[in-house]
């Protein structure tokens, strides 16, 4: 056998392409990271990342209440999320710091839901992790039966951005600009809300509620210091979420047998470090390539 | 926006009007922000909105755009597309868009799904980031851009769909001298070869002086409209300011400026260095 045999022996634990939940996990977590990573770019591009931090907070009020329900959490993160970006859209986002009192508020009132269901959940109910799962996901537990419901909700997210993906540029720029241009901006920002909504659904049940924000904001900052053509951003993003699940089920299945427990660790742990690793990769390898001549004309003007 | 046919002036039948403005007025919160606003432009024709902040510029600006509903009158639009460059827009450098992207913005930012890459949208997007010099900044990110070749790329975006009336919201505010000289000689230029329509507003006329056909000056949210050196005397002026103004010539240069005389004279509109230690 060769040496990189070896290496990927000795990282590669035994057993990991043959078992089940990783197999559903690599699935539903790489279309998870893809969509995430698209609907991501225009959450950021768009400085909607608190909106979509709120959002995947308010999520974990449905995921807890599904349990009591004894529903898949997807629903409940769903239903929660798109009801609260309809409210968020409803009351006040025309200016920016109205937008993020109402985020604030409706993020208020449902995480103060979500402690009260938690607490039902772990007290009256026999499912004492269910607070772990639904903060902090559990990708390994993932039913096969839940793929399809997944691959709609994913169709639908991605589905709004790519028909809207012009009009959601040009608001990004100038809201004027996009009116003038017959953009109805109103519709397409409500829209570009909900998929955000059903993004960060989808991630907290493969990292968490609390975490989707990561996934949704991670991989598209980092892509941001990669390339300036838009469309290369929505692929790196995709590429960068992709790739620190993959990794992060790869390093939970060996932690298996790492100390204390030898329980395994988090997967969402795992992701959550590496998307921060790739964001400070990008930092370094961007400020290299994003710094075009025109800054450097710039920089060298301001020093002489 | 009303976009209905309107019979020709009488002075000069032959040519329709690119804009016509018909006694707009605007209140906002039960002040009156525009008063029996009236002008017109023909195609071709470059005209300065001149006026000192909140003199009503840019809300005419919104109206004419249907941005925002005037009270009572009505602005009638023939001129075939209306291009628009709006007040210094705050672009972020993180914001992943290349000037080109911005540019084929102006083209189909309306349009819904992925847009295909075709040779002849490129070649558009290249001609117009030529006509505004701008081929060497092609591929830099808007954001990192100076205000001046934001201001270029902000025209090309507005001109690439080829309106017949192009709209200009304080385009030279920001703007270092040599900038600004470019860009009013860059839309001199475009109106002229182009014949388009151009309504640009600034504070300060003095940079449009090369190039204005006609001036719509504004105070107190009216508005006196003619040629320029009809319009810009001591005596429209000061009906308009409803108090007494002085417009001086100096160096080819023009002031406004209030007071006659007794106490301190108030520069109204001033012309950078040339004003101070008046």
């Amino acid at each position: 056998m060769t040496a990189v045999g070896h290496l990927l022996q000795a990282i590669i634990e035994p057993g990991f392409f043959t078992s089940a939940p990783v197999h559903v996990a690599l699935l539903a977590g790489g279309v998870v990271a893809l969509v995430s990573g698209i609907v991501g770019t225009f959450t950021v591009m768009r400085g909607q990342s608190y909106a979509g931090h709120a959002l995947g907070d308010l999520s974990a009020t449905g995921g807890a209440a599904s349990f009591l329900a004894g529903i898949s959490p997807l629903w409940g993160f769903a239903g929660t999320s798109v009801v609260a970006a309809g409210v968020m859209d409803m009351i006040g986002v025309r200016r920016p710091r109205g937008r993020d009192l109402a985020t604030g508020i409706v993020r208020g009132a449902g995480l103060g839901l979500a402690a009260l269901f938690l607490y039902w959940d772990a007290t009256r109910t026999s499912t004492t992790g269910a607070p772990i799962t639904i903060l902090f996901g559990s990708i390994f537990t993932i039913g096969s039966s839940m793929i399809p419901a997944i691959a709609v909700l994913s169709i639908v997210a991605v589905g709004i951005v790519a028909v809207l993906y012009r009009p959601l540029l040009l608001s990004s720029v100038s809201t004027d600009l996009a009116v003038v241009r017959g953009v109805p901006v109103r519709i397409a920002g409500a829209l570009c809300l909900a998929a955000i909504a059903l993004a960060v659904s989808l991630s907290a049940i493969t990292i968490g509620a609390i975490l989707s924000t990561a996934l949704l904001v991670g991989p598209a900052a980092a892509a941001l210091r990669l390339t300036s053509r838009p469309g290369l951003v929505l692929i790196w993003s995709a590429l960068i979420g992709i790739a620190a699940t993959w990794i992060g089920v790869l390093l939970a299945y060996d932690s298996y047998y790492w100390p204390p427990a030898r329980q395994g660790w988090p997967v969402s742990f795992f992701v959550v470090v590496l998307i921060m690793l790739f964001y400070l990769l990008a930092q370094v390898v961007g400020g290299r390539i994003g710094r075009d001549s025109r800054n450097e004309e710039r920089a060298c003007s301001q020093a002489s | 926006m009303t976009m209905t046919r309107q019979p020709a002036s009488q002075e000069s039948a032959a040519i329709p009007d690119a804009l016509a403005v018909d006694g707009v007025s605007v209140r906002l919160g039960g002040r009156e922000v525009l008063q029996d606003v009236r002008f017109s432009i023909k195609p071709g024709e470059f005209v300065g909105l001149i006026g000192s902040n909140g003199a009503g510029k840019t809300t005419l600006l919104r109206v004419i755009l249907g941005l925002l509903p005037a009270s009572s009158g009505k602005v009638t639009v023939s001129a075939a597309g209306v291009g628009y460059v709006p007040q210094k827009i705050q672009l972020d450098p993180d914001m992943p868009l290349r000037a080109r992207d911005l540019v084929g913005l102006g083209l189909d930012g309306q349009r819904y799904g992925i847009p295909f890459p075709s040779r002849a949208r490129r070649k558009l997007v290249d001609e117009m980031l030529r006509a505004v010099d701008a081929e060497h900044i092609a591929v830099a990110r808007v954001g990192n851009l100076s205000g001046g070749e934001q201001q270029r790329i902000l025209i090309a975006h507005a001109l690439i769909s080829r309106p017949g009336l192009l709209l200009l919201d304080e385009p030279l505010a920001n703007l270092d001298i040599a900038s600004e000289q470019e860009v009013v000689a860059l839309l001199g230029r475009i109106a002229r070869e182009q014949r388009i329509a151009v309504l640009i507003s600034a504070h300060e006329m003095n940079p449009l002086l090369p190039v204005m056909d006609r001036i719509v000056y504004m105070a107190h949210g009216r508005a006196a409209s003619g040629p320029t050196d009809e319009v810009v005397t001591g005596e429209r002026l000061s009906e308009l300011y409803g108090h007494h103004v002085d417009v001086i010539h100096v160096h080819g240069r023009v002031l406004v400026v209030a007071g006659r005389g007794e106490g301190l004279d108030i520069p109204i509109e001033h012309s950078g260095a040339h004003a101070d230690g008046a």
